[in-house]
């Protein structure tokens, strides 16, 4: 089994004329949490759709727990999970039938169903509320629901788009607490992006900042932010490495 | 290491996405009251007026007989033709992205979505028949024929769901889908066989109405219905143009089910 989970190279994603992710090459390692980090537009996201193959790339190659997302992407589903940044949790079901439609998607064995979803929901602590239509749940319940949903098959790598976007400071921070434990509990490496600094410091072992589609930095946060100077935050870091390129890709330039 | 996938994996996936639409309208029951109502004012004013006009070639049978079929396939297709606004519903929100992520193929979502809009239908088929009884109109009330009816209720309606996904994966919006969904509606009602025999219609239409699944539903459910009536096209042809436009609608969601995304 490789060491890396994610391994890209020269992966590029056009939309017409833009070039949404531009020749990346990204390794991460099996069993970390990774950050994705970049402002608004920077092609996190658009990175996350070729690597839960949603969207083919324009050019370039990406495996995923060992497959190639194109030639190998029913491997890849079988692999992975994805929190999508929108709530897609199914409002008009429970929460517990929300993971028992994707244990069956998922073909998770009969014998074992019940209790894996059960684990699940009482390890994201929503277990009280399963027989709750989503449609009650609050922000943060919802998308801890969504974590519980995607963990019913196992990933091997979790995708995590955006996890705290439009959550309260509390939920937020009860998110994270889940995400570690959820980590410590399996291992399972998690993948997330976000545009929030105190994110990344508070959950990556591993950032990588992409802007206008290009990596411009990658390392442990406290190696890059000991790098960026005395005190400095990982915001410090996002500021310099977000200022610095604009010049040098200045429209034309490409 | 898992295995890759078999026939059976595929079975009960669609048997879950299927699952969830049930599992919806057991929360929410109200949504098939309300759809019973058009059907129940159909057969009981519209139905009741035109039968004392005896103007109608019905082949001997009172008109609100002939109508009662008639009715339950516009109203099965009614409500089917509107299904793909909860595609698009699911693509605004992450659902959709979800079960596209998922080791699900993209026929077996669509299979799994047809199986579940037909299956709204059959309450459908419950209403007309309770109504019908209510009339007087006499029923074919054996196994056979009620459990064919259901299946050909079932099929028409999975016929429809497709078509109406297939629509909403080309229009992709909610706006577009409503004026479209309205649009498409009444052609197939009137080129059809619902409310007036084929045998009434100008040359024009006749072909049109020849060309239109609906009729063929409505043919079959006449024929499972009512007692005596001769099928115009025979149970095996009815059920073969549904299955072979059904085949062919699934095929074309299956390819652009994931481009509602774009």
């Amino acid at each position: 089994m490789s060491t890396w989970v994610v391994e890209t190279s020269g992966l590029t994603r056009r939309f017409g004329a833009l070039t949404a992710v531009d020749q990346l090459d990204l390794r991460v390692a099996r069993g970390c949490i990774f950050g994705l980090l970049g402002p608004n537009g920077a092609g996190k996201t658009t990175l996350i759709r070729m690597l839960t193959t949603l969207l083919p790339p324009s050019g370039g190659q990406a495996r995923v727990a060992g497959f190639d997302v194109v030639r190998e992407a029913a491997r890849v589903r079988q692999r992975i999970g994805y929190v999508p940044q929108m709530l897609s949790a199914d409002p008009d079901l429970t929460g517990y039938e929300n993971l028992l439609i994707f244990s069956k998607i998922y073909r998770v064995p009969a014998t074992v169903r019940r209790k894996r979803i059960d684990e699940a929901l009482s390890f994201m602590g929503i277990a009280a509320a399963r027989d709750l239509l989503v449609r009650h749940y609050s922000g943060g319940m919802t998308r801890r629901l969504e974590i519980a949903q995607s963990l019913v098959n196992r990933p091997d790598l979790l995708f995590l788009d955006e996890p705290t976007v439009g959550l309260d400071p509390a939920a937020r921070h009860a998110v994270w607490e889940h995400v570690q434990a959820l980590w410590q509990q399996w291992q399972t490496t998690i993948f997330l992006t976000t545009h929030y600094m105190e994110e990344a410091d508070a959950l990556c072992q591993d950032v990588a900042f992409v802007y206008k589609g290009r990596m411009v930095k990658h390392g442990a946060p406290a190696a890059l932010k000991a790098e960026a100077g005395e005190g400095a935050t990982l915001d410090d870091v996002f500021i310099a490495l977000t200022r610095i390129p604009m010049d040098a890709d200045a429209p034309g330039a490409r | 290491m898992q295995s890759a996938l078999g026939w059976g994996d595929y079975g009960g996936q669609m048997l879950a996405v299927a699952e969830a639409e049930i599992r919806k309208l057991r929360h929410d029951p109200v949504e098939l009251m309300t759809r019973a109502i058009q059907p129940v004012l159909w057969l009981l004013i519209f139905g009741q007026v035109m039968n004392r006009l005896r103007a109608m070639p019905t082949g001997g049978i009172p008109y609100v007989d002939f109508l009662a079929p008639g009715i339950l396939a516009q109203s099965v297709m009614f409500i089917a033709i509107f299904y793909g606004l909860s595609a698009i519903w699911e693509r605004d929100s992450g659902v959709l992205v979800k079960y596209l992520v998922s080791p699900t193929p993209r026929a077996v979502l669509v299979v799994g979505k047809a199986l579940g809009g037909g299956v709204r239908s059959l309450s459908q088929a419950a209403v007309i028949y309770v109504l019908t009884l209510l009339l007087g109109i006499p029923l074919r009330l054996q196994v056979l024929p009620i459990l064919l009816l259901l299946l050909f209720t079932l099929w028409g309606s999975a016929v429809f769901a497709t078509f109406s996904l297939v629509i909403a994966c080309l229009v992709k919006t909610r706006e577009r889908f409503m004026g479209i969904g309205q649009l498409l509606t009444m052609p197939f009602f009137f080129a059809s066989n619902a409310i007036y025999p084929v045998t009434l219609m100008p040359r024009w239409l006749a072909v049109l109405a020849r060309m239109n699944p609906l009729s063929y539903l409505v043919d079959a459910l006449r024929t499972l219905m009512l007692a005596g009536w001769p099928s115009t096209f025979g149970l095996v042809k009815d059920f073969s143009v549904l299955t072979g436009v059904l085949v062919v609608l699934i095929g074309i969601a299956a390819r652009l089910y994931p481009v509602i995304l774009g």
